[in-house]
C-alpha cells in the first residue's frame, strides 16, 4: 500500500508539477508515433538545419587545414585533409539536439570515428578541450568521445558538410546538446583534468546532457 | 564539473505579463513583472516555457529587449507556422502568466564600460530586439559611445521601434535600409545589406569597432563575411542567428 505522504495532493509535487497552465495555450498536439521518446525534454522537433554560432564563419583552405591531437602543450599527431580522408569513415545517422530548442532527427553523417584518431597515439587523459578555427572551444569527458560515440565529420547529407555547418569538419557527439559537436575544429587537447570551453564559460552547462536538460550552469 | 566557476542554477519563475503593446503588425512588445528577477546584461536572452492544460509544454528563447535594471521585456514576431510565436503575439494579455528562466548568455553582451570602443550595430528584422537593450542601456547610464545601428527592414511599417529610433539621442545613427517596399520618397538606403552598404555605413575597420550582427541565418552570414571581407577582425564579429526559418 502507497503511503499517504507518496500519493498525489491537491497542486502539490514538485515544482515541475506546479507549472501554471498558461491561459490559451493548446501548442502543436503530441509527437507522431515514430518521434516518441526519441525528443528530449523542452525540444522540438524542426526539418530545417538551423546554424548558431558565434562569430563570422572560417574558410580555411583545404591545403592549410589539419586536424591535430596536442598533449601537454605539444602536437602529438597531426593529419592532413587528404590523410583524414584515407582513414577509414563511416556512415552514421543520429538524432541531434540543439540547446536553443530544436531537435533534428535522422541525420546523416560520413565522419571518422574519433576512436580511429586516438587508436594511432599514446595518451593519457580524462579530459578533451576541441579547439577550432575562429577560436572556439568545447570540453568534454574523454569517455564521451570513445566507444563510438562521437566522429569527426565531414560530410552532411551526401555531400561535403557545408561552412556555415562547420565545415570542411566538424565534431559530432550526438548523445550531447549540439553545441559540444564543435564545428570548423582542428583538433583535440587531451587533458588530465576538465577545462571549461567557450560556451562552458558563458553560464552554458559543462556537461549538456539533453535527457537531462542540462542547458545551463547548475542545471 | 572541476574547473568550473560553480553558479547557482537557473530557476523556473512565474512572470506576470504587464502590458502588451504593438510594434508591427506581426511584432508585439511584451512587459513583464518578474518577482526574482537577478538582472540581466545587454543582448542577453530567456528561456520561455508554455503549459497546456493537459500538461504539454514547449520552450522558447527570446532575447530580453529592455535594459539592465529596466524590468523584463520581450519582443516577439509572430512567425506564420510557429508554435509559442502566435500564442505570445496574439492570446497573451495583461494579467497572464507565463515561465521564464534567465538570464542567458554571455557573448553576445553590451556592457558600456569601454567608453574608446564605437559600436556598429546590424540587425535583421526582429534582430533589432537585443540591440534596443544595448541602446537603452546606453542611454541609461549616460554613456557616449558612438553608435551606428544599420538596420534592415521589408518596408518602412516592417520597422520595430520606429518611434523610438527616430529620437535616439547624439552619438546614435540609425542608418535603415528597405528590402521589399519602400515609400514615395523614401531617402534612405534599399536592398539588402551588402558589402558595398557596409563599406558605405560601418564605421571604418582602422577605427577599430565592436560589431554585433543579429538575424536571420543568411543575412547574418552575409553581414559578418562582408564584415571581415572589409577588415574588421572576426573577434571583433559577434553574431547572433535567429534559428530555421518558422521554427519558433
Amino acid at each position: 500500500m502507497t503511503p499517504e505522504w507518496l500519493l498525489p495532493g491537491p497542486g502539490g509535487g514538485d515544482d515541475e508539477s506546479m507549472s501554471p497552465v498558461s491561459r490559451g495555450f493548446h501548442g502543436r498536439r503530441r509527437e507522431p508515433e515514430a518521434q516518441a521518446g526519441r525528443v528530449p525534454p523542452g525540444q522540438y522537433v524542426t526539418t530545417d538545419f538551423p546554424v548558431l554560432s558565434a562569430g563570422p564563419t572560417p574558410h580555411t583552405p583545404l591545403d592549410q587545414w589539419s586536424f591535430s591531437i596536442r598533449q601537454g602543450g605539444d602536437t602529438t599527431k597531426s593529419w592532413s585533409w587528404q590523410e583524414i580522408g584515407e582513414l577509414p569513415a563511416e556512415d552514421v545517422t543520429a538524432d541531434i539536439h540543439c540547446v536553443t530548442k530544436w531537435s533534428k532527427l535522422d541525420t546523416r553523417w560520413r565522419a571518422v570515428s574519433i576512436d580511429t584518431l586516438l587508436a594511432q597515439v599514446d595518451y593519457q587523459a580524462r579530459f578533451v578541450l576541441a579547439f577550432c578555427d575562429g577560436g572556439y572551444t568545447t570540453n568534454l569527458p574523454l569517455a564521451d568521445v570513445t566507444s563510438g560515440q562521437a566522429w569527426l565529420a565531414y560530410g552532411y547529407d551526401g555531400s561535403p558538410l557545408p561552412p556555415e555547418h562547420g565545415g570542411p569538419a566538424r565534431l559530432l557527439v550526438p548523445h550531447l546538446y549540439f553545441w559540444k559537436s564543435a564545428k570548423w575544429v582542428r583538433g583535440l587537447d587531451l587533458l588530465p583534468s576538465d577545462q571549461p570551453g567557450f560556451w562552458e564559460r558563458y553560464g552554458y552547462n559543462n556537461y549538456g546532457d539533453p535527457w537531462r536538460e542540462q542547458r545551463y550552469a547548475g542545471d | 564539473m572541476a574547473g568550473t566557476a560553480v553558479r547557482g542554477r537557473l530557476t523556473w519563475e512565474t512572470a506576470t505579463v504587464t502590458a502588451v503593446r504593438p510594434e508591427t503588425s506581426s511584432v508585439r512588445t511584451i512587459e513583464l513583472q518578474v518577482p526574482q528577477w537577478a538582472g540581466h546584461r545587454a543582448g542577453q536572452h530567456l528561456d520561455i516555457r508554455l503549459t497546456a492544460d493537459d500538461g504539454y509544454v514547449a520552450e522558447r528563447s527570446y532575447s530580453i529587449a529592455s535594459a539592465p535594471g529596466e524590468g523584463v521585456a520581450l519582443t516577439v514576431e509572430r512567425l506564420a507556422d510557429g508554435e509559442v510565436s502566435p500564442y505570445l503575439t496574439e492570446e497573451l494579455r495583461p494579467g497572464d502568466e507565463i515561465e521564464l528562466r534567465g538570464p542567458i548568455g554571455g557573448y553576445f553582451v553590451w556592457d558600456g564600460d569601454d567608453s574608446a570602443t564605437p559600436l556598429l550595430l546590424v540587425a535583421g528584422g526582429s534582430g533589432v530586439v537585443p540591440f534596443r537593450s544595448m541602446l537603452r542601456h546606453r542611454g541609461l547610464i549616460g554613456s557616449a559611445v558612438p553608435v551606428r545601428l544599420l538596420l534592415s527592414a521589408r518596408s518602412l511599417p516592417d520597422v520595430i521601434y520606429r518611434d523610438e529610433l527616430e529620437h535616439e539621442p547624439d552619438g546614435v545613427e540609425v542608418i535603415c535600409t528597405l528590402t521589399r517596399q519602400q515609400p514615395p520618397g523614401w531617402t534612405g538606403h534599399s536592398g539588402r545589406v551588402d558589402s558595398a552598404l557596409l563599406s558605405q555605413v560601418a564605421w571604418p575597420a582602422d577605427q577599430k569597432a565592436l560589431a554585433f550582427v543579429c538575424g536571420p541565418t543568411p543575412f547574418v552570414e552575409t553581414v559578418a563575411a562582408a564584415l571581415v571581407g572589409i577588415g574588421y577582425p572576426p573577434d571583433r564579429v559577434k553574431t547572433e542567428r535567429y534559428g530555421g526559418a518558422g521554427t519558433s
